[in-house]
């Protein structure tokens, strides 16, 4: 067999392997999507939107306080992290830019990122929940915020590096103190980047489930006060499924449904938004 | 009219950060409405001496000054020097374009918005000035709200010139302002430059000798830190004092 003749088999194999590698992946990515979407649209109705769960066992109801809780968590979790993710981003990129501390919290932000995320919510039980002696709302939202910090933090600084040197320059050459350098000119030129990461960082955190377990609990009524718990969408799936009631399966499928549509749709906007800004350039 | 001083560099030393003595004992007066060229091989340090004009250097921690630079009779390295207030009185405009990322208006309003300058009218007119005074009001007058990306970039050098122009500083430094610009480009802003002499001093530091004997009333030629020779640009160009600088315009290194 001549070399090349062997190079081409090789190289046959290799091709081979990869695509039904790639195929397992997209089967069972399909097969999970569509699972869903076809149980998911099955179950879907106004009802579910509109009314709080019915007693156990007993047919009807919806899911009313679900969508509230995790509504709620989700805009918390964002209240909280979203600031605190840009400016520590922005500090690391700008104000410590090039010193040791700045390489160390990105290294440890990298590392957060890839934490379980039942640890943080584990983490939150032991310094929130058992001191205070319930579940609620806030503590969801706390350990939501958790994960999506050095998610925006990271995301943030990497856009930050990506405006040349020489525009921070030409605004302090124009006497710009540096606080306006970084608001009107820096974060500007950033901003689509910056949003992009917020977006998948909450779409990071939407269908997260082990953090609130710990934390924010559940509640089968409606319910809008963070000090007591409350409950989600996640907790609530995760409920539903285990339980022994074919009409609760039934509204997890939805449940399931409708988070996905929304991680999805999160998704796509953010990258949308990337394209966008590549395309500009 | 090599009347008045403008800036008077009094045995001026600069070392980058770890101690990297970049310009050694550099001593010139730098005279008003002139237009001043640095002339020299890459990493002579005409770029960084240009940057001690404006303080350039403060923005990265460990660079260190000597000597003194003498602004209107202060020294511009003295505690009590405002760096914000320097840096509104010396423009600079540098290699590539770095037009804001906001629309043509807000780029020229930037610097006057940053003085406190809000009323829409007084905004316009000034605006309106500087453009002229850039030679591109004609070119954008009718995009003003357009963002300032869209500009070619000699455009968009010309507009970051107008954008200096604005807060109406007595001195305008230029690094290599053409060197990444077409030739038609070029001439543009070179006839600008000789142009703005009437209301600004002028320090440009250039690669293209050509360029610095169209333009230029006084040139200093630099190596290695040191400046060697320092003359009205006609003598440099014709009757150098010094073997080096002659060396270097006709082209024997560099």
């Amino acid at each position: 067999m001549t070399r090349a003749r062997k190079r081409k088999i090789e190289g046959v194999i290799a091709m081979a392997l990869c695509t039904i590698a790639a195929l397992m992946g997209l089967f069972w990515l399909v097969f999970i999507l569509g699972d869903v979407l076809v149980h998911g649209i099955k179950a879907l109705n106004m009802d579910l939107f509109i009314n709080d769960p019915a007693p156990a066992g007993v047919e009807g109801g919806g899911l009313r306080n679900a969508f509230v809780g995790q509504l709620m968590i989700t805009l918390c979790a964002t209240l909280i992290g979203v600031p605190i993710g840009v400016l520590g981003g922005t500090f690391l990129a700008e104000y410590a830019r090039g010193r040791k501390i700045a390489r160390l919290i990105s290294v440890l932000s990298d590392i957060m990122v890839s934490v379980p995320s039942i640890v943080i919510g584990t983490f939150i039980y032991a310094v929130l929940v058992k001191p205070l002696g319930h579940f609620s709302g806030w503590a969801g939202a706390i350990a939501l915020s958790i994960i999506m910090i050095p998610v925006v933090l990271r995301t943030t600084e990497d856009m930050l590096r990506l405006v040349p040197w020489t525009l921070r320059e030409a605004a302090f050459a124009l006497g710009a103190p540096y606080y306006k350098v970084i608001i009107q000119i820096v974060y500007r030129g950033a901003s689509t980047g910056i949003l992009t990461g917020i977006l998948l960082s909450i779409a990071r955190v939407s269908g997260e489930t082990a953090p609130l377990l710990f934390t924010s609990f559940n509640n089968s009524f409606f319910a809008t006060d963070m000090n007591k718990p409350i409950a989600s969408l996640t907790v609530t799936i995760f409920q539903y499924a285990m339980g022994p009631y074919e009409s609760w399966h039934t509204q997890a499928w939805a449940a399931s449904l409708v988070i996905t549509l929304s991680i999805l749709m999160l998704t796509v906007i953010g990258r949308l938004l990337i394209k966008g800004r590549l395309g500009r350039r | 009219m090599n009347a008045v001083t403008e800036f008077n560099v009094k045995d001026l030393n600069f070392y980058y950060a770890g101690n990297v003595h970049a310009i050694k004992n550099v001593t010139l007066p730098v005279y008003k409405n002139n237009v001043t060229a640095l002339i020299g091989p890459s990493g002579c340090g005409k770029t960084t001496l240009l940057r001690c004009f404006n303080r350039m250097h403060d923005l990265y921690p460990g660079n260190k000054y000597e000597g003194e630079i003498l602004f209107k009779g202060k020294n511009i390295f003295s505690e009590e020097i405002d760096l914000i207030d320097l840096r509104s009185r010396i423009g600079m405009v540098f290699q590539k374009p770095t037009p804001f990322p906001m629309n043509i208006f807000d780029n020229i309003a930037y610097g006057l918005r940053l003085k406190g300058i809000k009323k829409i009218s007084d905004l316009s007119e000034r605006v309106e000035r500087a453009l002229n005074h850039a030679a591109l009001w004609d070119e954008v007058k009718d995009k003003l709200h357009a963002s300032a990306y869209e500009l070619s970039g000699g455009q968009q050098q010309r507009l970051v010139i107008a954008r200096a122009l604005a807060v109406e500083p007595e001195v305008l430094l230029f690094d290599e302002p053409t060197s990444a610009l077409d030739p038609i480009s070029t001439s543009k802003i070179e006839d600008l430059i000789v142009n703005l002499k009437k209301y600004v001093t002028i320090i440009i530091v250039t690669h293209n000798m050509q360029q610095a004997a169209r333009i230029s009333d006084m040139t200093g030629f630099m190596m290695l830190g040191d400046l060697i020779e320092y003359d009205n640009t006609d003598r440099i160009f014709t009757n150098p004092a010094e073997k080096l600088t002659g060396d270097y315009i006709t082209g024997r290194f560099g």
